[in-house]
């Protein structure tokens, strides 16, 4: 069995009252105070969560945007130095490795932020796909970075205290590099929450600095530390899948719902073609959004019922601390994914009576720059 | 689990309820360490009135965010009241769990269940073997 990983804010987490739970290989804050608090605080004012154990993976040389243009599902020679963009990478089956998102750092160089469950994993597949070392160099920088989300309606203002990069000019999925109270940071307008804010990448040594000053600059105005309880009733409230519940190695992101993020016309990626013959012979499943009318929890692995038979599972599920009731994401028969679809969700041999709705549950909340006046 | 509150008043079991003993009924409910580890309590599934429990058979669920627990039947005998607010308010559980946070009330079968169960100091001693 092998010993957890710690992130270099545990010690911090700890001395805040932090309950800590293995996730991802690593020992991480589930909680500080209250799932449903740390929730409502990014939902009204701001939270802060330490998600340093998730991975970065960089590409540097001639041929390195032409190797991510074939790993990833997202359009890369398009994305403008600065910008940012969420794409998957898929098998030879259509299937998904992982979901990332991708940085475009200069002409000839990028990173993945990669789920922390899959470093080793995308690490390996990178190296395999990415072509001539000469061409390409891929570095797995994930034990060298930190990472700090700070999300909710107040993180402008609360990341404004702390650095003279103007912010409010910084659109949502683009980023720069600059100071953040004292510390080199890459600072870009992203998040997993539904929420506006920011996720700060830098040295594993100045992440408690980084994470103490935030916490200083934003308390007056509400900033709370939030654990991945919080960060997971955000997300599926947001509607955002997470890998190993909405997508794995056998689902195609188009099933997924992700049509957006995958470049099917111009093609040219690892997937492309397993992924278009699977739409083409008709996918036997799709992700529903539903609502919970019975009193009671949906959660992961739950049948669905409709007619009396068991036609799908739920992905993810949780109470939805801003709707007041329960909330998940199912697999279901394509005719059933439709608006209004009335199904079941059978727990503890209860069925309880559920309707699809249209995601997200909760509307995206204003992005920072729009909001402007 | 000195910042853990263990009324000594009540009688507590290995599986983190409490029960209060009056006019010849008990009164049960969780503790403040069953409801500190469980979090945000969102539902609490309980039984019918008029249904017989066995010492030690579940007779409902507590639900938080992220886990589900079955309830455990401190003693045996017949169900006499359910707190039907808790449907409404499960978070009372949290915020008062030796009072409007109880859950049912029993008609026991054998008074001396009760008196098997733990005092408050030997429930809180209990917890530290367990935790150890």
């Amino acid at each position: 069995m092998s010993t957890l990983r710690e992130t270099p804010l545990a010690q911090t987490h700890r001395a805040l009252g932090a309950r800590m739970v293995e996730f991802g290989g690593f020992l991480m804050p589930v909680q500080y105070t209250s799932i449903l608090a740390e929730h409502a605080a990014v939902r009204e004012r701001a939270g802060l969560f330490d998600v340093s154990h998730m991975g970065e993976i960089f590409l540097a040389g001639p041929d390195a945007i032409a190797a991510a243009e074939r790993l990833v599902t997202c359009p890369v020679a398009s994305l403008a130095v600065g910008a940012v963009r969420y794409g998957c990478l898929c098998n030879d089956q259509g299937g998904t490795v992982d979901d990332v998102t991708v940085y475009r750092l200069t002409e000839t160089s990028l990173f993945f932020c990669v789920n922390a469950s899959n470093v080793e994993k995308d690490f390996s597949w990178i190296c395999e796909h990415a072509g001539d070392p000469a061409g390409v160099r891929v570095e797995n920088r994930s034990a060298r970075f930190g990472l700090i989300a700070l999300q909710g309606p107040l993180a402008e203002g609360v990341l404004q205290r702390l650095t003279d990069l103007s912010l409010a000019g910084l659109r949502r999925f683009r980023f720069q590099h600059g100071k953040v109270a004292g510390q080199s940071v890459l600072v870009s307008r992203t998040g997993y929450t539904g929420a506006d804010g920011f996720e700060l990448y830098l040295e594993d040594g100045d992440v408690v600095a980084l994470w103490n000053a935030l916490l200083a600059a934003g308390s007056p105005l509400g900033l709370q530390p939030a654990g991945l309880g919080a960060r997971d009733t955000l997300r599926l409230e947001a509607a955002l899948p997470l890998y190993g519940h909405e997508l794995d190695d056998d689902t195609s992101p188009l099933e997924a719902g992700l049509d957006r993020f995958v470049k099917l016309e111009q093609g040219g990626f690892i997937g492309c073609d397993a992924i278009r013959a699977r739409r083409a012979r008709g996918h036997t499943r799709a992700l529903a959004g539903f609502i919970l009318e019975d009193p009671g929890v949906a959660r992961a692995g739950h049948p669905i019922v409709y007619d009396g038979r068991e036609v799908g599972s739920v992905t993810s599920g949780a109470p939805s601390p801003t709707l007041g009731k329960s909330i998940g994401l199912a697999w279901v028969p394509p005719l059933l994914a439709a608006r209004g679809t009335l199904l079941a969700v059978r727990v503890r041999g209860r069925d309880l009576r559920a309707h699809v709705v249209e995601t997200p549950f909760v509307p995206k909340m204003d992005r920072g720059a729009r909001a402007q006046a | 689990m000195a910042e853990y509150e263990f009324p000594s008043n009540l009688r507590y079991s290995t599986e983190d309820e409490w029960t209060r003993t009056e006019s010849g009924r008990v009164t049960i409910g969780v503790t403040d360490y069953a409801q500190s580890q469980l979090g945000d309590i969102v539902f609490v599934e309980l039984p019918e009135v008029g249904r017989s429990v066995e010492k030690g058979e579940p007779f409902g669920v507590i639900e938080s965010v992220k886990a589900v627990s079955d309830l455990y039947a401190p003693i045996s005998g017949e169900i006499v009241e359910v707190n039907t607010d808790l449907a409404e308010r499960p978070e009372v559980v949290n915020e008062d769990c030796y009072g409007d946070g109880w859950m049912i009330v029993i008609e026991p079968e054998e008074d001396a269940e009760v008196e098997a169960l733990l005092d408050a100091d030997a429930y809180r001693e209990h917890l530290r073997s367990r935790k150890e």
